[in-house]
């Protein structure tokens, strides 16, 4: 990869630690109401993923999708007004943390049922293969997704239809509080299960984002092709417990160090470094995105709430919420 | 067209009609392609617009909607078939937490034109797993329209209405009805969502049903007829939007209610229509309002045990003469 790019993928990386760090801080402040599912240590998924596909396929998430809302185009701000419930939130204040959702850029959610949208990402696919596009369909979904129902039938599905769908699950070894292995039968419960369907499983260090946008790009150039979905397990960590109120206690000391030691982010200052990139360029992407960071804080919490008749709006196509004549 | 048309015709008729008119209208489900439904509710589809715009699913009720809705949020307009609504339960989920909140949640931004389409009820002696009428539970969730017709011009003409409906409509065809007959819809036919129909005219006692308990209801009225009891029989049709306006109307003129409803009496849609009208029909009425709905268990298998606990003519003609002698 040209030290340009990974320039730019680790500045859009910086950008989502940040994001998060400020989301944490906002909750601790009483400013952001609900709960967050941070993706700090998985950024690199996103953004390796989302560096390997086109800017018109789809992406599906679950409510741990800040750091796919961003790498989709989403800007800081509008997230974090969504999360301070403020009229200029991405979702106008009527999603939250957990539904972020940028559909202008073929975002099409983030979804708080575990495993819900991979059928729908199929469904986007066929779409796709329907209309000719050429578009692709990615879902990210956790390893505790793998044990649910609706992942079984989307990659059979996905397989006997032959459709160019991404299943990208982020195995950050948990949960919620339950550690996988503990519930599943087999140690990599995406990668493992492909087979079964008829389709490829692959695993990848999901905290390098050199190797997370190969091997996208690899199974994205496949499955456009018309040779089918592809199941990808990206091993990565969280760096806070599974939501907000949850202080990970049940994690070991030593596997928490050892993971922290595995930064996404200082793998590719690595990478960088030995691209002859110089520190301060580094440092001087850092230093952007921490401001963009600020100033996205501070317009946000700025910005008014939203009008109350909003509760009222968007059930229906036209805009209202009738339910009688 | 011949000059009658069955109700199980009519399903694919309406289907049909939408498909040659917009190429984004697909369908999907379990032995809709070749086959032609369990129904026959789809045939002659797969033949006139081929594997391309027919789907063949796996047994597989969550991707079967979720992808109807994946692919209604990128362009097209699925209409996926769930064979039994029992089955609903099966992908309740779709149902109730992602279709019908998706563009509340994401502040408009994202609209999800499906249809699902389910064979509903009782009748048919399927036992309690395939036999249930099911509209009461997609009642319960903000964000669903839904159609229930009661004759084969009106499941093509809400067919039409629904596929075109950019929100999502669960479509009801009732299983006691797919052999009856009706007028064949003309060209072009299209019955607004949420317009209920005064299907006879009375003066005495309003009876207010849906798919299934319409027949009942008119065979009920007949009845009653020559007994001097002269009752307006409303088809309801849709659920969501619910047509109280047709109702209160109706109510107007006659100032008695009866509601006949094949769902359990718990939770049934007749108990929205009889507080809408406590709330704001109040002084329409001269009696006490009346619900003959389904009883409390799962559905029996016997047909005489099956017209122990749903509606019946007798059961109905019974609710009215208690209303009208009132
Ligand atoms: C169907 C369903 N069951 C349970 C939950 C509660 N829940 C929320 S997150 C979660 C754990 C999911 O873990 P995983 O899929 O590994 O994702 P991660 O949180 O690690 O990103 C659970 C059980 C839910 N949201 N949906």
């Amino acid at each position: 990869m040209e030290a340009a790019e990974l320039l730019t993928l680790y500045e859009q990386m910086a950008l989502i630690r940040r994001t998060e760090k400020a989301a944490h801080d906002l909750f601790l402040q009483g400013l952001v109401k609900g709960t967050t599912h941070l993706a700090a240590g998985h950024e690199a998924i996103a953004v390796g993923a989302s560096a390997a596909l086109r800017d018109d396929d789809y992406v599906f998430a679950t409510y741990r999708g800040h750091h796919h809302a961003l790498a989709r185009g989403a800007t800081p701000e509008e997230c974090l007004a969504e999360l301070m419930s403020r009229a200029t939130g991405l979702c106008r204040a009527k999603g939250g943390s957990m539904h972020l959702t940028k559909a202008d850029a073929n975002m099409l959610g983030s979804y708080a049922i575990v495993g819900a949208h991979l059928p729908m990402a199929v469904g986007a696919a066929w779409s796709a293969r329907l209309r000719g596009t050429g578009q692709l369909a990615v879902a990210f979904f956790g390893d505790g997704a793998t044990n649910i129902g609706a992942f079984h039938e989307a990659l059979n599905l996905a397989a006997v239809w032959k459709l160019p769908v991404l299943f990208i699950c982020e195995n950050n070894l948990y949960m919620e509080y339950t550690p996988i292995a503990s519930v599943t039968a087999v140690p990599r419960p995406a990668a493992d299960r492909a087979p079964a369907y008829g389709i490829p499983g692959e695993v990848v260090d999901g905290n390098d984002v050199v190797a997370v946008r190969e091997v996208v790009a690899r199974l994205a150039r496949r499955a456009r092709a018309g040779d089918g979905p592809a199941v990808l397990e990206a091993e990565t960590y969280r760096h806070f417990g599974h939501s907000r109120t949850d202080p990970a206690t049940y994690r070991p000391a030593e596997e928490v160090e050892r993971w922290l030691r595995h930064d996404p982010l200082d793998i590719a200052r690595g990478r960088l470094t030995e691209a002859g990139v110089p520190q301060e360029t580094v440092d001087a992407a850092d230093a952007r995105a921490q401001e963009t960071v600020r100033q996205a804080v501070e317009a946000a919490k700025g910005a008014p709430p939203p009008d109350p008749g909003e509760a009222f709006t968007d059930v229906w196509a036209d805009g209202g919420a009738a339910w009688r004549t | 067209m011949a000059d009658v048309i069955t109700y199980r015709e009519a399903v694919a008729e309406g289907i049909a009609r939408e498909m040659r008119r917009d190429t984004a209208v697909v369908c999907l489900g379990e032995d809709i392609g070749e086959a032609g439904g369990v129904f026959k509710t789809t045939a002659g589809l797969f033949k006139e617009f081929g594997p391309e715009r027919v789907w063949d699913t796996p047994i597989s009720e969550q991707a079967i909607v979720g992808a109807a809705m994946g692919a209604a949020m990128t362009g097209m307009r699925p209409v996926a078939e769930i064979m039994f609504s029992d089955f609903l339960a099966c992908c309740w989920d779709y149902l109730a937490n992602e279709i019908p909140k998706v563009r509340y949640m994401t502040g408009g931004q994202v609209t999800v034109p499906l249809v699902v389409r389910t064979a509903n009820g009782g009748g048919l002696g399927f036992g309690a797993q395939h036999s249930q009428a099911t509209e009461n539970w997609a009642l319960t969730v903000p964000g669903l329209k839904i159609a229930a017709p009661s004759t084969p011009a009106d499941v093509v003409g809400m067919m039409a209405a629904a596929i075109r409906s950019d929100d999502p409509v669960v479509f009801f065809e009732h299983k006691g009805l797919l052999a009856t007959k009706g007028a064949p819809p003309p060209p072009g036919h299209v019955v607004e969502l949420g317009r209920a129909a005064v299907v006879r005219e009375g003066a005495d006692v309003t009876l207010v049903a849906l798919a299934s308990m319409v027949p009942v209801a008119l065979k009920a009225a007949a009845l009653l007829a020559v007994d001097g009891i002269d009752v307006e029989v409303v088809d309801l049709r849709c659920l969501v939007p619910l047509d109280m306006a047709t109702v209160l109307a109706s109510l107007g003129r006659t100032s008695r209610l009866v509601v006949v409803e094949e769902n359990p009496y718990q939770g049934g849609w007749g108990a929205t229509v009889v507080s809408v009208v406590a709330d704001e029909g109040f002084g329409l009425l001269d009696a006490p309002v009346r619900r003959v709905a389904g009883e409390c268990v799962p559905l029996p298998f016997a047909d005489a045990l099956e017209e122990q606990v749903i509606p019946t003519v007798d059961k109905v003609v019974a609710a009215v003469r208690s209303l009208a002698a009132y």
